[in-house]
């Protein structure tokens, strides 16, 4: 009935499996970290760490350790760096953000050339910039799985601090929230996430999902809990419905080249937020004076 | 290391160079940086297009580049800055992704787009790079007063009667010119880093706004003809260099300021 949308064998394609299984979990991760990332203004950080984590696989690629530790390391370090250099600073978040990527691309430029130098192996340029949910290999899930879980776990004892420190950092203040400490574990929880679904998703999806769906989500939804789920749905939904547009898009071309997962992933996730950006406008043209905490202005001030 | 077939590299460098010290101060007085690092990897895919259709990459480069910052500029009214500027990047990417499958082109040209290739800049490539690179730093010039003005006191310039929004275009505009220059020489990854490091170096060194900028260009040149040199020396990709530079002249500046300077009032974010 749905072969117009679903290729026969689809399902019965194992890579295809491992796919929608891995995606929806780092979506599901994506999204509840995403939030906080989006309430704080941080999605530059989020987007950094991926290509920072990017940096650090290719050195574990190149010393021959596990890209996962690389990528996991090397994310928490420059997450690390960005902290001591003043993230929590707003005025100087931008610029320690920006520091320690341009010094972390610097050194994956090293690290890509001198690993295509001294192997053979071709594609691992692309393979880390792009990223291919195709290619995961069924034996690190369990690491991903553990690894996705514990970061849900710090974030459900860190939300509701963190959640006040995202909105108003003077009441977070006056409530006795540590607000230095809470932003340092939120730098790392984000970090280890984003450098999870770098390896498995590659960086282009990893801030997609991150940002995507929870920015889409709370230009919706008012209340918080409603929209970490709505996040989710939009993300696991764009994920999904990406694997399926590749696997399909196989067969489009009379050469047979399919176009890249990413690709339509990203394509779904900027339509549900042009369809979210319409939906609140419409919402706002019908009851002007109710402010949305997702678009009251500049809270966390960009400028 | 002078010899002839390496002229191309220095004149090509330095003109980049200047280019992203003086835009560089701006992005970094503005708080610009996700934008400049975003909008080359949006030339990226541009010059990634143009190879598929068969056109010059720096008429992709260009395109793409005034196209994202128009895009981030647009949708900046209503949404986050920082949202827009994260989904524009990734969808720009995402089409470089698949100009990128589609037209399978050869993996050290892709890298060279990324990390840049100053060895393969040719002679005919030179005169556009000057000419376009002119024009930013005249439009920086022009722009200079209200660009301090809406960036130091938005408030203020805004009751003055200047308009924020067409400002900021107009400087994303600008800054997507200059790094449709730059990504060719040093490549889309190191732009930025050649963007951020020594402009942020000078605005620790100096407050006052033409003492930063001429600081600015002057560590963006060190940089880059340490790049050049170091590379040619080591035989080490010039992004590896430019980064790293960027990063060490950051924290000397840090640590030059922690000594000398007045101590300044901490705020507590």
């Amino acid at each position: 009935m749905f072969d117009w949308l679903i290729e026969p064998g689809l399902f019965a394609n194992h890579s295809v499996d491992n796919a929608l299984a891995v995606g929806a979990v780092v979506a599901v991760v994506s999204a509840v970290v995403g939030i906080f990332t989006v309430l704080r203004g941080q999605s530059f950080a989020g987007h950094a760490l991926t290509d920072v984590a990017t940096a650090g696989g290719a050195g574990a690629f190149l010393a021959g350790v596990a890209p996962l530790a690389g990528f996991i390391g090397g994310g928490v370090v420059g997450a690390a760096a960005m902290d001591v250099i003043g993230v929590q600073r707003v005025k100087g978040r931008d610029i320690a953000t920006g520091v320690v990527l341009g010094a972390a691309m610097g050194l994956a430029a090293l690290f890509l050339y001198l690993s295509a130098t001294h192997s053979s192996a071709t594609g691992t340029t692309q393979l880390i910039l792009f990223g291919s949910i195709f290619t995961v290999q069924s034996s690190t899930l369990p690491e991903v799985f553990v690894l996705s879980v514990a970061v849900l776990v710090v974030v459900a004892i860190i939300g509701r601090p963190l959640l006040l420190s995202s909105v108003s950092t003077e009441l977070a203040f006056a409530k006795g929230v540590r607000l230095r400490a809470v932003g340092f574990v939120f730098m790392v929880v984000l970090a280890v996430s984003v450098g999870l679904s770098a390896i498995v998703i590659g960086s282009i999806l990893s801030t997609a999902l991150l940002i995507g769906p929870p920015a889409s989500a709370l230009k919706v939804v008012g209340r918080f809990g409603v929209g970490v789920a709505v996040a989710m749905a939009l993300g696991v939904g764009a994920t999904v419905l990406g694997v399926v547009l590749a696997y399909d898009s196989f067969y489009w071309f009379p050469s047979h080249r399919g176009l890249p997962v990413s690709f339509f992933v990203v394509v779904v996730v900027v339509v549900e937020f042009g369809v979210a950006s319409v939906l609140q406008r419409w919402r706002h043209a019908r009851t002007p004076t109710k402010p949305r905490v997702a678009n009251a202005g500049d809270p966390i001030g960009w400028h | 290391m002078f010899s002839n077939y390496m002229a191309n590299a220095w004149i090509s460098g330095t003109i980049v160079a200047a280019l992203a010290g003086a835009v560089g101060f701006f992005v970094v007085l503005r708080g610009a940086s996700f934008p400049a690092h975003a909008i080359p990897n949006g030339a990226f895919a541009g010059a990634a297009g143009a190879t598929l259709v068969g056109v010059n990459p720096l008429f992709g480069l260009v395109s793409f580049a005034v196209l994202a910052a128009l895009g981030i500029g647009a949708t900046s009214r209503r949404t986050r800055n920082d949202v827009a500027t994260a989904l524009s990047l990734v969808l720009m990417l995402a089409l470089g992704a698949a100009f990128l499958t589609l037209s399978s082109v050869y993996e050290p040209a892709i890298n060279a787009l990324l990390f840049g290739e100053i060895l393969g800049v040719s002679a005919s490539e030179i005169l556009p790079v000057f000419a376009l690179g002119v024009l930013c730093l005249a439009a920086l010039v022009l722009l200079f007063r209200p660009l301090v003005f809406t960036s130091v006191a938005p408030e203020l310039a805004e009751a003055r009667g200047l308009n924020a929004t067409l400002i900021e275009t107009i400087f994303l505009v600008v800054l997507a010119l200059s790094t449709a220059l730059t990504v060719p020489v040093v490549g889309a990854l190191l732009t930025f880093s050649l963007m951020i490091g020594p402009p942020a170096a000078a605005r620790l060194l100096s407050s006052r706004p033409g003492r930063a900028i001429a600081l600015s260009v002057a560590l963006a040149l060190v940089t880059v003809w340490l790049s050049i040199a170091g590379s040619y020396t080591f035989n080490l990709p010039i992004g590896f260099f430019v980064g790293s530079i960027g990063a060490v002249l950051f924290l000397g500046a840090r640590l030059w300021g922690a000594r000398f300077a007045r101590p300044q009032q901490r705020v507590v974010a």
